[in-house]
């Protein structure tokens, strides 16, 4: 087994005996690993050399899903998971349509435009939407067996861990494939991708609604670990949260996405416990020392202490970013 | 007589007060190599991007192989079969040489499933035998903003031929390259041309290449085409050597 891969699987082999090593950070695990599914869905687009700053609209919109048919007497988990994500993949299509016609600050404004409408709807339709008090999403049946608290959140941990690296399997998977090559190409040049007689405006949908879906089953997967959904989830400062995780993780990077919101989660929640004033500071500063000090992130300083581990080790290194940010 | 493998008609179109073609007619047949001489700002890589739909024509049309491309954005041009090699080589930067023509053979196969990989061995000596047609086999792993302008311009034509295209367009295939190399390059890509069996146009401002590489040669000057020979009749005429040699050797 190669220096590289080693860390990233003792983290694993860590993380599948949380619930009986640490059942306190059980909790707070589910959720980071769910928002690392969403924040996988902005780095896919950070890979195409676009970021959105309104990818909360994919992540509110399968909660509110979710919670609308939770209310129904259809409430389990797995078909909720189906209809949240394709609800927001089917949003990311139509939105898609229309955003990638534009590039650069153009882009991301308008994803912002368009989850800041959805979040006025939220918040405006009181009656469907429960306003700013939000909804319940009641606990799911899953597979038609209701669990208790314990079991449930114990499911809840582990599912969302098999989707985590599920997920993070298929996308890693789609950006080496052919057609997630030519996504990439969007960020470095559009003009010979034309001239290969491919549509960077069709290249660039497909994925969009990759990263719609992803940030859906993320939004899923908090709203059902919190039993609620509030507008906030699809608002700027959870867009910004997931851009801020990507850029913490190492732009660009699958599993930097997953360090990322582990690392930012527990951050915040430490800072939250023991600098409750000044938590957002804490965290700023920990975002500017990254940035500074380590400008490709958590992958970006795990790649290059791997490298020089594996000096000694004849295994190929990474010729080109795109191998590196593997 | 064979019918031409693209044909312009009566193509117009002006910048401003700028006339870059003006009424234009021009034929390019099949297995004839053909360059574009004329003095700078004269409209010859304007006619190759309304070849390739980059731009429309205010008036005219444009035929390959008897289908009205006109109109057609260049991604449907280039499916027909007009490849385009740019005076500044368009690449992908991050990527490796063999990547770049991995990404130019999935868009010609245009795979879309998410679950394939790029690295089939087939593909992989077919983008051998390319890097070894233009001569870059031993700059296959490197990646492209990292070579030479010469190399980058010969995987920019490699990256065109990856299409299978029956029509090759080029502006400029020599410029910015070494003049000790020029002539290295030129070889190379003829007979790369000529092993893919592929018709070539090229813009070129060498009279050395356009002597030695081209079957025929067009005169665009003020957005017309004034006349059209061989190498050796056109380059030989005092209406060229006044008002195209001259500007060169200037």
């Amino acid at each position: 087994m190669s220096t590289r891969h080693f860390l990233p699987l003792l983290a694993l082999l860590l993380l599948l005996f949380v619930p009986m090593a640490a059942p306190g950070l059980q909790i707070l695990l589910t959720l980071a690993l769910a928002k690392a599914i969403a924040v996988m869905g902005v780095t896919l687009l950070l890979r195409a050399g676009q970021v959105s700053f309104g990818h909360a609209l994919f992540f509110g919109i399968s909660a509110y899903a979710a919670a609308f048919i939770a209310a129904t007497s259809l409430d389990d988990l797995v078909l909720l998971l189906i209809a949240g994500t394709a609800g927001a993949a089917l949003s990311g299509l139509l939105v898609g349509l229309f955003v990638v016609r534009y590039r650069g600050i153009f882009f991301g404004m308008l994803n912002l435009a368009f989850s800041m409408i959805f979040w006025s709807i939220l918040e405006k339709f009181y009656h469907y939407t429960g306003g700013a008090d939000g909804l319940r999403l009641p606990r799911p049946t899953v597979l038609g067996l209701s669990l208790d608290r314990a079991p449930f959140e114990l499911l809840l941990f582990y599912l969302t861990l098999a989707l985590t690296i599920g997920l993070g399997w298929f996308t890693l998977r789609f950006l080496g494939s052919p057609i997630g090559q030519l996504f990439q190409t969007v960020k470095t040049n559009e003009t010979r991708l034309e001239y290969l007689g491919v549509s960077a405006r069709t290249t660039l949908l497909k994925g969009y609604v990759l990263s719609a879906a992803l940030c859906g089953i993320g939004g899923i997967l908090v709203a059902t670990a919190q039993g609620i959904v509030t507008p906030s989830y699809a608002y700027w400062i959870r867009s910004g949260e997931m851009v801020f995780i990507a850029v913490l993780g190492g732009a660009g990077s699958i599993p930097g996405a997953v360090a990322g919101a582990l690392a930012y989660e527990i951050v915040r929640a430490y800072a939250a416990a023991f600098a409750a004033d000044i938590w957002q500071l804490v965290l700023g500063v920990f975002l500017l020392v990254v940035i500074l000090f380590a400008p490709g992130g958590l992958a970006g300083i795990y790649t290059a202490i791997a490298n020089r581990l594996s000096r000694r080790d004849p295994s190929p290194t990474a010729h080109s970013p795109n191998e590196a940010r593997q | 007589m064979t019918d031409p493998l693209l044909e312009a008609r009566g193509l117009e179109i002006r910048f401003g007060g700028v006339v870059a073609a003006d009424g234009v007619n021009l034929t390019i047949d099949e297995g004839k190599n053909l360059a574009i001489i004329g003095p700078n700002g004269a409209g010859k890589t304007t006619f190759l991007n309304i070849c390739t739909g980059w731009l429309k024509p205010s008036k005219g049309q444009v035929f390959f192989r008897g289908e009205d491309v006109t109109r057609l954005p260049p991604r449907k041009i280039v499916q027909r079969g007009v490849a385009r090699a740019f005076q500044i080589p368009q690449l992908f930067g991050e990527h490796t040489a063999m990547e770049n023509l991995m990404i130019a053979v999935s868009a010609r196969e245009g795979r879309q499933s998410p679950l394939l990989q790029m690295q089939s061995q087939p593909e992989r000596s077919e983008m051998q035998d390319l890097l070894e047609l233009v001569g870059c086999t031993d700059v296959a792993d490197a990646r492209v903003d990292e070579l030479s302008e010469g190399q980058r311009k010969l995987i920019d034509i490699a990256v065109a031929l990856a299409l299978k295209p029956r029509l090759l367009l080029m502006d400029e295939p020599t410029s910015g390259v070494a003049s000790s190399e020029k002539f290295e390059i030129m070889d190379i890509l003829v007979k790369a041309l000529a092993q893919a069996d592929v018709t070539a146009v090229f813009v070129e401002h060498d009279m050395g290449i356009v002597e030695n590489y081209a079957d025929e040669v067009a005169v665009w000057n003020s957005g017309e085409v004034q006349m059209r020979g061989t190498p050796a009749e056109i380059l030989a005429h005092p209406d060229v050597i006044r008002d195209v040699i001259g500007e060169e050797t200037a």
